[in-house]
């Protein structure tokens, strides 16, 4: 195996107690496996399942033991077949022995790799550990353990249990879960090893890491307090998105019987003068530009490598200051994490002082960073402490960047103390709100944070993979439904809810809300829309009138009915200005163009004025008929004009549209609308 | 900040937001600047920062117009501004009005976008303006000549500019004066007073809105109910708001023109939906997004004129020519899976666009490693939904009360995203809002996004080193001497973008010298000299290296370049140069020919061929 490929052991617990929350396993574990597929084809897998009737594993055969342990599957490079697998786990029908799995799936891992491969050797455990352990042959149980952990530790082998506990019931496990709880421990301090416990399916998909990400440092250098004294430390990323894979674009141009054809497709790039000359220019006859208020200003390669901002390489400190001069609001981008360097034992200690004082004073770190030489800005950013709470992970910094002058905008907000006493609430309904906070609690102090954001899986990607391997089954497979257990991501708990109902009702009734019945038009769906869970709500978001046309352009074919098509749609807000401001252009554009269609320009005109008195909009249609006035007038378009002056366009009067500043009278007169001179 | 100029391969999926930054883009904003020039601004004066040093009125107007200007051409290039001066001796305009001077540069209509030699003149406005334009009471008792008047009618005239439906139009009155016509007689005085306020009222009913920016005499505080206040159309609960302390200082004025010039712009209507029955409206603005050099233009090197860039999609089997949308695959269990355009977008749709409500939790749990990129302000609106705002500033309340946070899904972004709501109460200074009171909305990383990068580093078993009471205590000193007392986080300007825009000027200018651009994030070497400071970090070394002064010795082993070396041991395994002789390079294995690169140190970069060639080079030589 050659570097950067892991061996992992999947070791899961299918006895009956996990039966519920087996569907979520599989499909966790299928989720690894296919990204597997996608990303790291050539890791190696096997799978280790627990509880089952029978027994099935080669420590069992060569000496003895280790009853109800199968070996689903041996390591070997991941392919579809295993994705297929895990998907149908067995139900086991007795309670397993999760110390016994492990250790065959170790014996696996040891078996197959020897001493090579450290730190890319992997064993997971999924189980609810609620079951009690054999005793061992010689020895108690803390000393297996130990034993186990430290030939982990020394075979490089590096553990993840996954323990899951919805619903356990009765007390008479608890002796069993206590002991378990500190068997998983003991792994935890004698080898790479860690514990997740989780209560929801949901947190169950996310505390599996699924796609595995060699860690890689951005910087490896000096965090320099002053010129005389730097700590070595390495930064890494603590946050990254994961997008979906980046799907190439594929053709189907090419003949079914070319057997070799590669379906790719390539983006060009042509550069021209003009969007109908032929003629494309050289790279070396292009130059960048930037827009500089009006101008471009054109900029030589040379120009900007002698000229540019220059950095070197380094992080610097530029002082400390409390914590609450930095609010969290300002963090601008994903999170890095500045760990000392492990090889030098004097940084970690510089590290801890300063990350355990600043925790201790509510202080934090203010650097500038550049993160490797030529980099094309510095960072400002500011460093939290990360105090450690294991005893064997030196502490490190959170380091978060600052926004700069020019990122900020201030706008201001009226103070809420100002705002008219009738849209702020009373004493009733301020105590009704803080309830509703109190008691609406996702962490409650016995259990499980819920949502929290490291066990919380992303649905999209879910939902991305779940397709993806229905389409690798039959192209036309249709997407899925968004997974059950997401709804709880989605949407409120209806267990929380049910708790706290009177909370919720009294919070409703104290609230009243309404449409704003001054508002006219579109866009009061916002109140319209159902209440959540119904199963058309993906639908009513992308169809509104289903039947309908959707026009959302005025073209210049049927420009009148394009436009009056446009103006009544009523799915967005912004239709009817758009719809007009169209309208007004492609006016203009016939005025300009030709002098045979003043017609056209005509009936235009007057359609656009019949939808601007439809939509109350007088001042649109005004003000532009005055400017078109002024047009024609330059142009001496006289047969346009004759039609101004027959008054066969006039503009919107007050009698047709209250907003309109124009009386009756006058509504011919666009042409008088002048300033009024000062009587002097 | 990369200048990137592949900008165009950029993923389709990245920065969802970018395209309410275009929309941004879009909309213009008319500005008019006007600038009372009478006497009286060149005769008062305010301390300036500098002790002992007193500047005119009419120095601070200017340069904070010209400190405007910069971060207009810089920020919003499609604006379009006027700069009006008032009671002037000269008169430039096309209504030919007295008393009123329209400044401008050639090259540019009077209200255009800025350019950079508006900027670069307007700079040297102070030198020549007595020459050329010249200040001069234009309100006299005995004529009827109304500068202010005119001055409010010439610049209603530059906003005639744009339809006001789709761009803002604003006027800026610069001006010490609170009483303006003051010295009339009675009724010269109430007949100038009506027309005056009837032209402003005319003007705001054309859509345009006047802000007056108003400066006070050292002793004696502008008074806005004597005049001002009419005009601007304040009504008296307003007029305690009206800024407490207007134009004391320079600063303040800079800060109050810098807020007020920036129109609000929503990013986003948002529905929050608190419970099934219940939703409010919210708004959502972007307060923080990272300012960027801009996109870049491609010129033909000839003309220096925009080059039009035509993106195809070709076949690489036939040659032919694509159409949108093109299917997408992605290679599985030896397959190609397709996925259309639309099937993908109708992936990441997994629920509606509006923000749910679904719990709270302690501000503790929110960790400072859950975030991704900047967070939107969310301000309620009663515009479509009365009782939004009532319902907001409960919890609102509530929250900041009981020291907790509202977790959220958010379906308006790409992906959808839980989000953190964190109450933010308002916080005020002399200079005015600091931060406003709403909600900051925080998206949260999924399970997926966080890596483990502390396990990486630890070692089982073995504890890690921690400070003693005595290097705890030394670096607490430390902090003490360090502490930057008044930080705020916007204080730096970005170093990169201050000079690539005085690059562009220099350019747009044909100077020969960029003016130097200072980089305030470079930290500060005097202070960090004091000897109390030096002394504090000197002890604080002392108590983690000790007496050692080569600081580090090495705990653990090495391993990496270890390893590394321990493969130069085999690059004896071969005669290179007799494989290079006959050929027989290209039978060996990438990392066999490494090996040789590195024992050489030559560069490891390349495909097989190009290593080979490297080796071969090499060996010529």
């Amino acid at each position: 195996m050659a570097r950067n490929r892991e061996g992992l052991v999947l070791v899961l617990d299918v006895g009956p107690a996990m039966h519920s929350v087996l569907p979520d396993v599989e499909k966790a574990c299928s989720m690894l496996l296919q990204k597997k597929l996608i990303y790291n084809k050539y890791d190696e897998v096997g799978i280790v399942v627990f509880g089952t009737e029978e027994t099935g594993n080669e420590l069992a055969r060569e000496i003895g033991g280790y009853e109800n342990v199968t070996v689903l599957r041996n390591i070997r490079v991941v392919d579809e077949v295993v994705a297929e697998h895990v998907k149908q786990l067995p139900r086991g029908t007795v309670a397993g022995d999760f110390l016994d799995a492990l250790i065959v799936g170790m014996d696996m891992l040891i078996k197959m790799y020897g001493n090579a491969q450290k730190g890319k050797k992997r064993l997971c455990l999924i189980t609810n550990a609620a079951c009690p352990t054999k005793d061992p042959f010689e020895g108690t149980k803390d000393d297996q353990v130990s034993t186990i952990a430290m030939k982990m530790a020394a075979e490089g082998i590096k553990m993840e249990s996954i323990v899951m506990r919805s619903n356990l019931s009765g007390d008479a496990h608890e002796r069993v879960i206590e002991e378990n709880d500190h068997l998983l421990n003991l792994f935890s301090s004698n080898a790479i090893a860690k514990t997740v416990n989780v209560e929801s399916p949901l947190s169950l998909l996310g505390s599996l890491k699924t796609r595995r990400v060699a860690p890689v440092t951005l910087f490896r250098g000096d965090l320099e307090i002053n010129p005389t004294m730097k700590i070595k430390v390495w930064v890494y990323k603590k946050v990254a998105e994961e997008r979906l894979p980046t799907l190439k674009m594929y053709s189907d141009k090419a003949p079914p019987t070319d057997k070799f054809a590669k379906h790719e497709v390539k983006i060009d790039y042509d550069y021209k003068v003009t969007a109908e000359s032929t003629e494309v220019i050289a790279p070396e006859e292009r130059i960048k530009g930037f827009r500089y208020g009006r101008q471009v200003i054109p900029i030589s390669p040379d120009q900007i490598e002698t000229l540019k901002f220059k950095t070197d390489k380094g992080m610097k400190l530029l002082g400390f200051t409390e914590a609450s001069n930095i609010l969290r609001h300002y963090y601008m981008k994903d999170v890095n994490i500045v760990v000392p360097d492990p090889s030098k034992e004097k940084s970690v200690l510089a590290v801890s002082a300063i990350a355990r004082e600043m925790k201790q004073t509510n202080m934090v770190a203010i650097v500038r960073c550049v993160w490797r030489n030529g980099q094309g800005n510095a960072v400002v950013g500011v460093l939290t402490p990360n105090v450690s709470e294991r005893d064997d992970t030196p502490d490190s910094f959170y380091f978060n960047v600052l926004p700069f002058a020019e990122d900020v905008r201030e706008f201001p907000f009226p103070s809420f103390n100002k705002l008219p006493s009738s849209w702020k609430p009373d004493e009733q309904q301020q105590a009704v709100a803080d309830n509703l906070v109190k008691m609406l609690d996702l962490a409650p102090s016995a259990k499980e944070e819920v949502l929290k954001p490291d066990l919380t899986p992303n649905p999209v990607l879910q939902r991305f993979y779940e397709y993806l391997e229905l389409k690798s089954k039959s192209t036309d497979s249709a997407l899925p439904p968004m997974d059950e257990t997401f709804k709880r991501l989605i949407e409120q708990d209806p267990e929380l809810i049910s708790n706290n109902k009177s909370i919720m009702d009294s919070f409703r009734g104290s609230f009243e809300v309404k449409e704003n019945p001054k508002l006219k038009k579109a866009s009061k769906r916002l109140l319209r829309d159902k209440p959540s869970g119904s199963d058309d709500e993906d639908n009513r978001m992308i169809t509104y009138e289903p039947n309908e046309k959707k026009i959302d352009v005025v073209g210049d074919a049927n420009p009148i009915q394009d436009f009056e098509a446009m103006i009544s749609r009523r799915d967005k807000t912004d239709w009817t200005e758009k719809a007009i401001t169209q309208m007004k252009n492609l006016i203009m554009k016939l005025v300009e163009n030709c002098t045979d269609e003043g017609d056209k320009a005509l009936e235009c005109v007057l359609a656009l004025r019949k939808g601007c008195v439809l939509e109350q909009e007088p001042k649109q249609f005004n003000e532009f008929l005055n400017h078109l006035f002024k047009v024609c007038q330059e142009r001496k378009l006289s047969h346009l004009l004759e039609h101004f002056t027959s008054k066969k366009i006039t503009l919107i009067p007050k009698s047709e549209a209250a907003d309109s500043d124009v009386v009756d009278e006058n509504s011919g007169d666009f042409t008088v609308k002048q300033e009024p001179m000062i009587e002097s | 900040m990369e200048l990137d100029p592949d900008d165009v391969f950029r993923d389709e999926d990245e920065d969802p937001e970018s395209e309410f930054f275009q929309e941004k883009e879009a909309s213009k904003e008319f500005l008019v600047y006007l600038i009372d020039a009478s006497p009286k601004m060149f005769s008062s004066t305010c301390p300036s920062e500098e002790e002992d040093k007193q500047e005119s009125h009419f120095h601070i107007a200017v340069s904070c117009i010209a400190l405007s200007l910069k971060s207009h051409i810089i920020n919003r290039s499609n604006d379009e501004i006027a700069i009006c001066f008032f009671n002037t001796r000269e008169k430039k305009n096309l209504q030919d009005l007295n008393g009123v001077y329209v400044f401008n540069v050639p090259e540019r209509d009077c209200i255009d976008r800025p350019t950079a030699r508006l900027i670069k003149e307007f700079d040297l406005i102070e030198e020549s303006f007595d020459k050329d334009i010249g200040s001069q009471t234009g309100i006299v008792s005995d004529s009827r000549e109304n500068s202010l008047y005119s001055a409010l009618w010439v610049a209603q005239a530059l906003l005639r500019k744009g339809s006001s439906k789709t761009a803002d139009k604003r006027m800026f009155l610069f001006t010490n004066e609170d009483d303006p016509f003051g010295n009339m007689r009675i009724s010269v005085k109430e007949d100038m007073t009506r027309t005056t306020l009837q032209r402003a009222k005319d003007v705001q009913d054309l859509g345009i809105s006047i802000e007056l920016l108003p400066l006070s005499q050292p002793d004696k505080q502008f008074n806005i109910t004597l005049f001002y206040k009419d005009l601007i159309g304040l009504n008296s609960d307003e007029l305690t708001e009206f800024m407490p302390s207007v134009g004391q200082k320079l600063e303040d004025m800079k800060d109050q023109l810098k807020k007020r010039v920036l129109a609000k712009r929503i990013a986003k209507r948002i529905t929050f939906v608190i419970c099934d029955g219940l939703s409010i409206e919210l708004n959502g603005y972007a307060l923080l997004r990272p300012a960027i050099p801009g996109s870049i233009t491609w010129l033909d090197s000839t003309t220096n004129l925009p080059v039009k860039v035509e993106r195809s999609y070709i076949c690489t089997d036939t040659g032919a020519i694509m159409q949108d949308p093109i299917q997408r695959i992605q290679p599985y269990k030896n397959q190609n899976i397709m996925f259309t355009v639309e099937e993908l977008s109708q992936v990441k749709k997994i629920s509606t666009g509006h923000l749910r409500l679904l719990g709270f939790k302690p501000l503790s749990c929110l960790k400072d490693y859950y975030n991704l990129k900047p967070s939107t302000f969310l301000y309620p609106s009663d515009k479509e939904v009365i009782g939004s705002t009532r319902a907001f500033i409960a919890l609102h309340r509530s929250m900041i009360q009981l020291e907790r946070f509202a977790v959220a899904f958010y379906g308006g972004t790409t992906p959808p995203r839980l989000v953190a709501l964190v109450a933010q109460d308002e916080i005020e200074s002399d200079g005015g809002q600091v931060e406003p009171p709403g909600m900051n909305m925080i998206y949260l990383p999924y399970a997926n996004d966080i890596r483990d990068i502390d396990e990486l580093h630890s070692k089982p078993g073995v504890a890690a080193p921690r400070a003693s009471e005595d290097q705890l205590k030394k670096a607490s000193a430390l902090m003490r001497r360090l502490e930057l007392k008044d930080f705020s986080v916007c204080q730096f300007a970005n170093p990169a973008l201050q000079r690539h825009y005085a690059i562009l000027q220099a350019i747009a200018l044909d100077e020969n010298e960029v003016s130097e651009t200072r980089d305030e994030t470079l930290p500060d070497e005097e202070g960090m000299n004091r000897p109390a400071v030096v002394k504090a970090i000197e002890n604080f070394k002392q108590s983690i290296y000790g007496d050692d002064p080569d600081e580090e010795s090495d705990s653990g082993a090495k391993e990496k370049s270890r390893k590394r070396k321990a493969g130069n041991a085999d690059d004896g395994k071969y005669d290179y140069i007799e494989l290079a002789k006959t050929g027989k390079l290209k039978d060996l294995t990438v990392v066999e020919l490494k090996t040789y690169l590195t024992a050489n140190n030559l560069p490891l970069g390349g495909k097989k061929e190009v290593l080979i060639n490297r080796i071969l080079t090499h060996i010529g030589k």
